[in-house]
């Protein structure tokens, strides 16, 4: 049988990330709260999916970030490893590189001050809005976090609503839940 | 047609791309040809304008790998290597002269006399069978005559 073997095609795979000709690198990881696809482009972690219908994801990736788009594991696998660690409770913060330079500046910023929330501790989204200086936008900061293109990694789970509500979650509310119970921050 | 995520041209063509070569070399040297042909084709793939013709595209590079694996020296033979006449590869300059033929006639010429593919390899690459494919052949050569006679 004249077939691609596993091995080539993972040889393939591992050389084309090796020899830096990709606009994006993507693959599959297992987690408690379903698979996620999780992609980084040279600069940094730039998608984490919790869709499974990756031909659409990948899709929107060639548009965003370049037509080189191809699944290969290696240059995912320290993002595997953190979020393993954070899955086992083993980790409270993420040392990965990440790449939002496609974005508007203010989701950037909201972004960053978002990451500044600590593990196990939530925010609404007023006052997100507010540390981001814009301080009556609380509903943009809504849609920006319905757009994190990096959830987990950049803790949108831990933004909920004046009430005290979760409010919403772009991977469903019972990931966020998960998520929270996960991290200590609701029983 | 627009360029897919390389991901789905990889996807579609590394099959057929792989048993063709595993034709040409045998299945140990066609592990190699396949690696660089898709690095290769990795390579080019921002330079390309359209979605048309991949696959015709992806057998022209498989196809020249192939006549450089042929060439190198294998440690298994000693077998004297055969040069072309004047010292250039019949597929360079084929396709120079066919560049102004439309596409799936230049792909047929290119590929038929260029890389000695047979009728059936180049009906796979241009997605139809081998009759198209010698339809194609004659009638870019056709094409090519009259231009010369001109």
């Amino acid at each position: 049988m004249n077939a691609v073997s596993p091995d080539l095609d993972r040889r393939f795979r591992d050389a084309a990330a090796r020899e830096g000709l990709l606009d994006v690198a993507y693959d599959l990881v297992d987690s408690p709260i379903g698979s996620l696809l999780v992609a980084t482009s040279p600069r940094g972690l730039c998608r984490i999916s919790y869709d499974a219908d990756s031909e659409r994801e990948v899709e929107q990736l060639a548009r965003a970030f370049g037509l080189r788009v191809l699944r290969s594991p290696k240059p995912i696998d320290a993002a595997r490893r953190e979020l393993d660690e954070y899955f086992e409770g083993k980790r409270h913060s993420f040392d990965l590189a990440v790449d939002v330079a496609l974005l508007a500046d203010f989701n950037r910023r909201v972004l960053r001050e978002l990451a500044r929330v600590p593990y196990g501790e939530v925010v609404t989204y007023g006052e997100l809005a507010t540390r981001a200086a814009r301080p009556r936008a609380a509903r943009a900061v809504g849609m920006v976090m319905n757009r994190n293109p990096l959830p987990i990694v950049l803790p949108c789970h831990r933004v909920i609503g004046a009430n005290g509500k979760l409010t919403g979650y772009a991977g469903g509310l019972e990931r966020k839940e998960t998520l929270l119970r996960l991290e200590g921050a609701i029983l | 047609m627009t360029l897919p995520p390389f991901e789905r041209f990889y996807e579609q063509h590394r099959e057929e791309i792989f048993a063709f070569l595993a034709r040409r070399l045998g299945r140990d040297r066609a592990e190699d040809a396949f690696q660089e042909t898709f690095l290769r084709a990795l390579r080019a793939y921002p330079t390309l304008r359209h979605g048309e013709h991949l696959r015709a595209w992806a057998y022209t590079i498989a196809s020249r790998i192939a006549i450089d694996e042929h060439r190198r020296p294998r440690a298994d033979a000693d077998l004297p290597e055969l040069e072309s006449l004047d010292g250039r590869p019949a597929f360079a300059q084929l396709e120079h002269l066919a560049d102004q033929l439309p596409p799936t006639e230049r792909a047929a010429v290119v590929l038929r006399y260029g890389y000695d593919l047979d009728y059936s390899d180049i009906g796979a690459a241009l997605g139809s069978n081998a009759t198209a494919a010698r339809q194609a052949a004659s009638a870019g050569i056709r094409r090519l005559r009259q231009k010369e006679l001109r």
